[in-house]
């Protein structure tokens, strides 16, 4: 501290320095503090599901997750159904996300008028922020006679013979809720793979168009291979949403805690049975739902941090990426 | 003419360039149609996909609408069969829950966002990837933490424990937003104030934040947006109620949880307060993030 060569009528000074360097000391130390709280939050997150789901685990053992009885009352608390429903559900999303998605992001960035950019753009992020309830409503009141009626009736004619579609026409299961969740998530992947398409730079846009390649040729070999690490970071943000979206899947699945047979069939998801059975669950039942809970968690821990990584690279920053995020 | 046709077909360094011009307007014509099916496909994807995001938002107002009348907005839920009710305890419940869980969460955030904007070190990439990883977590789970962590420590359902959960989610999201508009503030700017001998706290208070605001307004009511809208840490937490409740220790009732619940009953008035709700809830979302959007942009404005 080089305030002790400091003499004589500087004292004033000095001590003023000195309550300077300790307010500055102070004021680091509480922002520290404050961070350090957050994630001690976190952790605290973490560990209370891991504390309420050890009964679970120390009775069942840890193989009940990968049991595909679900029956509490014989208490049979195999996790199978809802963790191959949640998967089912979320690759039904995203099979349609991905072409629809990039597609869209495609014509957004490049295609459609320069002037109508700008605003169709945050119509797509706007659209991001509706609440997930909502599409569940639409999804069970307007959309579950629908499928009944027209859609599963129809893909079990044409594409009948891949055994898919087999059984009654239910409206509700794992087709329709796909479905929402492919809505649900679209925006968020149209969204981001907008922002990694727009930002290549113009040169090798314009590189490309000055060698002779056609807009299509220019698209796939410069923009889409520039932009690949952040498209990925998309899919893999839309995969964790669709994965842990509860109220609208909740909603339209059924709720079926039986291994799927046909994509027309009710089922259950990870979420969904959690919500539906937390009400009257007390004991070891309980417990399997927090253990439930905490498989979800490391899905989601799992999938969200490699989609940030990804994402990361791309350097988006800002509004909009809490926006969608 | 024909001499020199014959001429080019003998001639082998014409008849190369010959063939080269031909096999590269064929290759043109080619990779021309390739690139308009392509192009086309990319226009179809574009329109399907508007589609279903039209039709939501047009079904939610043409059926959401007709439900809100007067009473919709001041009278609290009534028994099913009685006439007239309406969500005025679960608007009640929404702004309490939104204004404490905002309350609570914004100084936290800006504190942690104050931090990170200027740390560079380990612990500091460390929080800032974690925040980015919560932002993402599925909700339920943060519903399923509030349960634990207040419904299951005070021994009751409550408001604030909703509230508790909601603020769990806006809490990266107002950190990671106010450490961003923090790091759009010049350094020199803040350089002026440590040369005339301010402290960093009064640096911080007194030139930062205020250059830093538009980017943490805009920050909180995306925040804000994203957590009123969260249904999935409300059912484990709030519980619900049917009449107007003011007192955030007491069980609750909100807006998404309304939707949530009405839509799977059997009656269809409760069914069309659903839609009320929604139409209620996608307006609100929309007004927030179309202002904050707005607010950034003329604070923006106003400075420059």
């Amino acid at each position: 501290m080089t305030t002790a060569t400091v003499t004589g009528t500087g004292g004033r000074r000095v001590a003023g320095r000195r309550r300077s360097v300790l307010s500055d000391r102070a004021y680091r130390g509480g922002l520290a503090a404050c961070v350090l709280l957050f994630v001690a939050l976190v952790g605290w997150f973490v560990v209370a599901i891991v504390i309420q789901a050890r009964p679970a685990f120390s009775t069942l053992g840890f193989s009940w997750i990968f049991q595909k009885t679900w029956d509490p009352t014989h208490n049979h608390f195999g996790l199978l159904p809802a963790i191959l429903g949640t998967l089912e559900t979320t690759a039904i999303a995203m099979v349609l996300a991905v072409p629809i998605g990039l597609g869209t992001a495609l014509s957004l960035a490049y295609l459609i008028p320069v002037r109508l950019r700008p605003p169709l753009s945050t119509a797509v992020e706007l659209l991001a922020a509706v609440p997930s309830v909502v599409y569940g409503l639409w999804g069970l009141i307007a959309l579950a006679p629908i499928w009944r009626s027209t859609v599963e009736p129809f893909l079990s004619s044409v594409l009948g013979w891949t055994s898919l579609f087999n059984g009654p026409n239910s409206g509700n299961g794992l087709l329709l809720a796909g479905c929402i969740l492919f809505v649900m998530v679209l925006p968020t992947m149209v969204a981001i793979s907008r922002d990694v398409l727009a930002v290549v730079p113009v040169e090798q846009v314009e590189g490309a168009m000055a060698l002779g390649a056609t807009r299509w040729q220019t698209l796939r070999k410069v923009v889409l291979r520039d932009a690949r690490t952040g498209i990925l970071g998309a899919f893999t943000l839309a995969t964790g949403r669709a994965l842990g979206e509860t109220v609208a899947v909740a909603l339209v699945i059924g709720n079926s805690p039986y291994l799927a047979h046909s994509l027309k069939s009710t089922a259950v998801t990870i979420p969904a049975l959690i919500v539906n059975s937390f009400g009257e669950a007390t004991g070891t039942f309980r417990s399997a739902l927090f253990g439930a809970a905490l498989v979800l968690l490391v899905i989601g821990m799992v999938v969200n941090s490699v989609a940030r990584l990804l994402v990361r690279r791309t350097a988006r920053t800002g509004v909009a990426s809490v926006a969608v995020a | 003419m024909s001499t020199l046709v014959l001429d080019a077909s003998t001639d082998p360094i014409l008849e190369r360039r010959r063939r080269v011009q031909s096999a590269a307007t064929a290759s043109l014509a080619r990779r021309k149609l390739a690139s308009r099916v392509a192009l086309g496909v990319c226009w179809l994807a574009l329109a399907i996909a508007v589609v279903p995001l039209v039709a939501v938002i047009a079904y939610v107002v043409t059926k959401g609408l007709p439900a809100w009348s007067s009473d919709f907005f001041v009278h609290s839920t009534v028994p099913e069969g009685v006439p007239g009710g309406g969500i005025f305890n679960a608007i009640a419940g929404t702004l309490v829950i939104g204004a404490v869980a905002t309350g609570a969460t914004v100084p936290f955030g800006v504190a942690c966002g104050l931090f990170l904007a200027e740390s560079e070190g380990r612990l500091a990439a460390a929080v800032r990837f974690v925040a980015d990883v919560m932002t993402g977590m599925p909700s339920i789970t943060v519903g399923i933490f509030g349960y634990i962590a207040i419904v299951l420590t005070t021994g009751s359902y409550s408001g604030l424990a909703g509230a508790f959960a909601i603020g769990i989610i806006m809490l990266p999201i107002v950190t990671r937003a106010a450490e961003t508009a923090i790091r759009g503030v010049p350094v020199t700017v803040s350089e002026a104030g440590f040369a005339l001998g301010a402290r960093r706290s009064t640096v911080a208070r007194r030139v930062v934040l205020p250059t830093a605001l538009p980017g943490v307004i805009t920050g909180v009511l995306l925040a804000i947006a994203r957590g009123v809208g969260e249904t999935a840490p409300l059912l484990f937490t709030i519980f619900g109620s049917q009449y107007l409740e003011w007192n955030p220790t007491q069980p609750m009732d909100a807006i998404p949880f309304v939707v949530y619940t009405n839509s799977s009953q059997p009656y269809p008035d409760l069914v069309q307060i659903a839609w009320g709700a929604a139409l209620l809830l996608v307006a609100a979302v929309l007004v927030l993030n179309i202002g904050s959007r707005l607010l950034a942009a003329w604070l923006r404005r106003e400075r420059a």
